[in-house]
């Protein structure tokens, strides 16, 4: 019994990270504060990063949490803690595009769970999941893509540049 | 259901739950999160095809998405400091005048 529950462990684990990582995805919809949205979101990625963890690709599970939960995250939680405006109990929390983008996010999710249920390409099944490391990732990274490597060089000083922009526009408008 | 179906099962359901939350929410950094809860569920399906195909095509596209998330936050973050400067809250009602 539990010889087999270790050999199964960790796609048993892979199912209950998937389960919370959706709950918290869920309660994202459902908090009113944006500071408890966060938290919430924050948890989704580290499960994902538990799930990345789980399928072999450890680097990815890295910086999974190192960007996204230490970096973007943090950034966020800073941003919510500088404004600091509460919303009143009496506001709507939902705008009035409730109904039809509940119906709209149903359809597609019916048209893309359609496709998810009725399997994929042989191409796909028939692979065998084979696991590949930083080392040959990082070989590919560097040789067949370095022009896209190097171009995110160039996105990010742009959106520096930009972010600067922004803040001179405010300055000025506001004296 | 085996594991990658469930897996690509659960990147729709993030997909789909980050869309509803951009369309529906009314908090503009809530907005934002759920922006974020998108690209991640696309993170997860090029990482499962990437894993089942053995091919590193995915985890790369996964790298570029991370700048790319990384770069959006950058810029949304000042211009959102921006707007509440002007109208001291984060209710979207308040930005109609954005419409033109």
């Amino acid at each position: 019994m539990i010889e087999s529950l270790l050999q199964h462990l960790d796609t048993l684990l892979l199912y209950v990270f998937a389960a919370c990582a959706l709950v918290g995805a869920v309660l994202m919809l459902v908090l009113r504060q944006p500071m408890r949205v966060a938290m919430a979101l924050i948890s989704t990625m580290v499960f994902l990063g538990g799930i990345y963890g789980l399928l072999g690709v450890h680097f990815i599970a890295a910086f999974q949490v190192l960007i996204y939960v230490g970096a973007v995250m943090v950034f966020m939680v800073y941003v919510i803690m500088l404004l600091e405006i509460r919303e009143s109990a009496g506001m709507a929390r939902y705008s009035a595009l409730v109904v039809p983008g509940v119906v709209a996010t149903a359809l597609f999710v019916g048209a893309l769970g359609y496709g998810v249920w009725h399997g994929y390409p042989a191409l796909i099944r028939a692979a065998a999941g084979t696991r590949f490391g930083i080392h040959q990732f990082s070989i590919s990274f560097l040789t067949e893509y370095w022009l896209h490597f190097e171009l995110t060089s160039v996105l990010l000083v742009a959106a520096v540049v930009a972010a600067l922009a922004v803040i001179k526009v405010s300055r000025r408008a506001h004296g | 259901m085996d594991k990658i179906q469930v897996l690509l099962a659960l990147s729709v359901a993030l997909f789909a739950v980050g869309l509803l939350g951009v369309v529906i929410r009314r908090n503009m950094l809530v907005m934002l999160m759920c922006m974020e809860l998108m690209l991640n569920g696309v993170n997860l399906s090029l990482v499962t095809f990437s894993h089942q195909l053995g091919s590193t095509v995915g985890a790369v596209l996964v790298f570029l998405i991370f700048v790319v998330a990384t770069a959006e936050i950058a810029i949304a973050i000042p211009i959102v400091l921006m707007l509440v400067r002007q109208k001291h809250t984060l209710d979207l009602n308040a930005f109609t005048s954005l419409k033109g």
